[in-house]
């Protein structure tokens, strides 16, 4: 009886996870799909895909490797780019970071592997509302990592027969984070910091070759929007 | 390109891709936190997604040029507000992906 009881609570539990990852899962497959199609038109085989969705497991710079592969960029420049595309996960796990203090040193370094965009944003929502346990959260994780692992394939197998550029798939990346935007809306401090981020991101890429202008109009949108929330509170008093 | 080279390019890109994600959790998770800097990582991620966003829909081209009115940002608008009415990531990406087929054949 206590067993089953056991089983009950625990099937609750991962259930909550695979409710909370499967909007990822959903957004994922087509995304995966479109980097296999697109790594397979590169030349990489299912091997290739497979090695890069496990080993980097971040999807706007597999895209931009795939590009930089197939115009035979220096392992070098693709290395540094994918860094750079990938810094702001740093600003991610410092988010998360609140959530997940105290933990083992074994614990988060397992957990670090499985923060994306999408990971994050879902787990952040989740533990602000409380409640969520860090299984929970490495479970969303992996479920979201085994579906990219899982659509990249699918996608390189499948590449042979589907053109490039068909049904949508282009907008699927853009789609996503539109939509995880909009989570973020909380307020209108948050509208303000979204509009100050995302003009600076377009003024900065057109001044600043590369692609470190993501992160450096991310750093100057939140660091205003927290000006901007600081000088709120002081005008209503509520901050002393 | 070589195999091995390859699989060096993937470590590569892997470690550089993991410590980012690492280092926060393992400097961070192990102290507290002053409240200013909690204020402050709270407005991260509305900036982040705002920029990757802005530069999704009103860039275009290898050599970056803005372009307010294209179909990425056209398509932008209704997928907009059907992620503020649904809520819903799925469907979202899902409609949104649509909405851009169609307009593309427009």
């Amino acid at each position: 009886m206590n067993e089953k009881r056991l089983f009950v609570k625990q099937f609750g539990f991962a259930l909550e996870s695979i409710k909370a990852a499967w909007p990822i899962c959903l957004g994922y497959l087509p995304l995966g799909f479109a980097f296999g199609v697109l790594a397979q038109k590169a030349g990489l085989d299912l091997l290739d895909i497979a090695l890069m969705s496990i080993l980097v497991y971040a999807g706007s710079s597999q895209f931009i490797a795939v590009a930089m592969l197939s115009s035979a960029a220096a392992p070098v420049s693709i290395i540094l780019t994918t860094f750079v595309v990938n810094l702001r996960h740093l600003l991610m796990s410092s988010s998360l970071a609140v959530y997940l203090h105290g933990e083992s040193r074994r614990f988060l370094s397992v957990f670090a592997y499985g923060v994306t965009d999408e990971s994050f944003a879902v787990n952040l929502v989740k533990f602000r509302a409380g409640g969520w346990h860090r299984y929970q959260a490495l479970a969303v994780n992996q479920i979201a990592n085994f579906t990219w692992i899982g659509s990249t394939i699918l996608g390189g197998y499948t590449g042979q027969f589907i053109l490039a550029g068909s049904y949508g798939i282009d907008y699927a990346l853009s789609a996503m984070f539109l939509c995880l935007l909009t989570f973020q809306l909380r307020g209108r401090i948050y509208l303000l910091t979204a509009i100050i981020s995302g003009a600076s991101a377009i003024a900065i890429s057109l001044i600043v070759p590369g692609n470190g202008f993501i992160i450096m109009a991310s750093l100057f949108g939140a660091t205003a929007g927290f000006a901007l929330k600081r000088y709120a509170q002081r005008k209503r008093g509520s901050y002393a | 390109m070589l195999k091995t080279e390859y699989l060096l390019l993937m470590v590569g890109m892997g470690l550089v891709t993991y410590i980012p994600r690492y280092l926060p959790l393992f400097f961070l998770a192990q102290r507290n936190l002053p409240r200013w800097f909690i204020e402050w990582l709270d407005m991260i991620p509305v900036a982040i997604l705002s920029a990757l966003v802005f530069s999704e829909i009103f860039l275009s081209g290898s050599q970056r040029h803005l372009d307010i009115l294209q179909i990425k940002s056209l398509a932008a608008i209704p997928t907009f507000l059907i992620a503020l009415k649904t809520k819903s990531l799925g469907g979202t990406v899902i409609s949104g992906m649509i909405l851009f087929w169609f307009a593309e054949r427009i």
